[in-house]
């Protein structure tokens, strides 16, 4: 390894480093609300406290919010990476969908009155 | 004329190596739930072709096979994809070779970092969302470790093949 290559690996992890505590920082706690996007508009903003299916984009996925914690539970597209993610609960988490352009994210939920938005 | 068929050949055989490799990179079962971390074996070929060939037959090169492989084991987004990681890839790798302290490992290494980055931005595009970037700690990781070992297997392969002719 040369001394250029050292570099450019101290500059990768201090990025990666740093990206990651931001991250941590902004997501440090709980959210209340889980919200869908679908090609960038707003599809609907649940409660994460309030167990439900959730039907997106006329039923190619559908989001099951349980226990405080929201994961996709069935999704049309065949790479499936959406359903194999984790549970999200955590502000500033999220779970994407590109064959579908579905982004299911937690956020801030303290006004979060409705229980549901359906289109 | 004869000197521009054996490139012809050559370039040909690369074409087929990056093939096989993206093919054989569908068959390793390396899921771990983050969209995007992979080995990149094919990126293997690339890194020798930007040793032993011209910089546009590489461009070349890598869109031939992103294309190809799209057609074969991908759709058209992971075409669209595939062709955002590998022409930042290429053309960062391609500007890593010319400062002199940079080695093969420092080149593919960034190559593997900014193919990740470049599928984060066509993602961020898709999607209209700067939430891809939630993955960004992790595919920097990825792309440092699997740039490293493409590298030192690139390394390795160009001192065996520096008797070659093409």
């Amino acid at each position: 390894m040369k001394k250029g290559d050292i570099i450019l690996v101290l500059v990768i992890l201090l990025v990666a480093g740093s990206a990651f505590g931001i991250y941590t920082f902004l997501s440090g706690h709980d959210g209340g609300a889980v919200v869908i996007y679908v090609d960038g508009e707003e599809e609907g903003r649940y409660r994460l406290d309030k167990d439900r299916t959730v039907e997106i984009n006329g039923g190619t996925n559908t989001l099951r919010i349980e226990d405080g914690s929201a994961r996709m539970e069935t999704a049309r597209c065949p790479d499936q990476i959406c359903v194999r993610h984790k549970a999200i609960s955590r502000n500033g988490e999220n779970i994407i969908c590109l064959p579908y352009k579905i982004v299911v994210s937690i956020e801030e939920g303290e006004d979060t009155d409705v229980d549901a938005v359906v289109q | 004329m004869e000197r521009k068929g054996a490139r012809l050949a050559s370039f040909g055989v690369f074409v087929a190596l990056a093939l096989i490799f993206s093919y054989i990179e569908t068959l390793i079962p390396f899921q771990i739930g983050i969209p995007g971390v992979k080995l990149g074996l094919a990126n293997l070929v690339i890194v020798i072709a930007l040793y032993r060939m011209p910089v546009g037959e590489v461009y070349l090169l890598s869109g031939v096979r992103v294309v190809l492989t799209g057609f074969l084991f991908g759709n058209l987004m992971s075409i669209l994809y595939s062709l955002a990681g590998g022409i930042l890839s290429l053309t960062v790798m391609w500007g890593m070779k010319r400062i002199r302290s940079v080695s093969i490992l420092g080149v593919s290494i960034a190559g593997g970092v900014f193919h990740n980055i470049g599928q984060l931005l066509a993602a961020a595009l898709m999607v209209e969302t700067y939430g891809v970037f939630s993955y960004l700690p992790v595919l920097l990781i990825s792309g440092l470790l699997t740039g490293f070992v493409i590298g030192l297997a690139a390394g390795e392969m160009l001192k065996r093949i520096r008797s070659l002719q093409f």
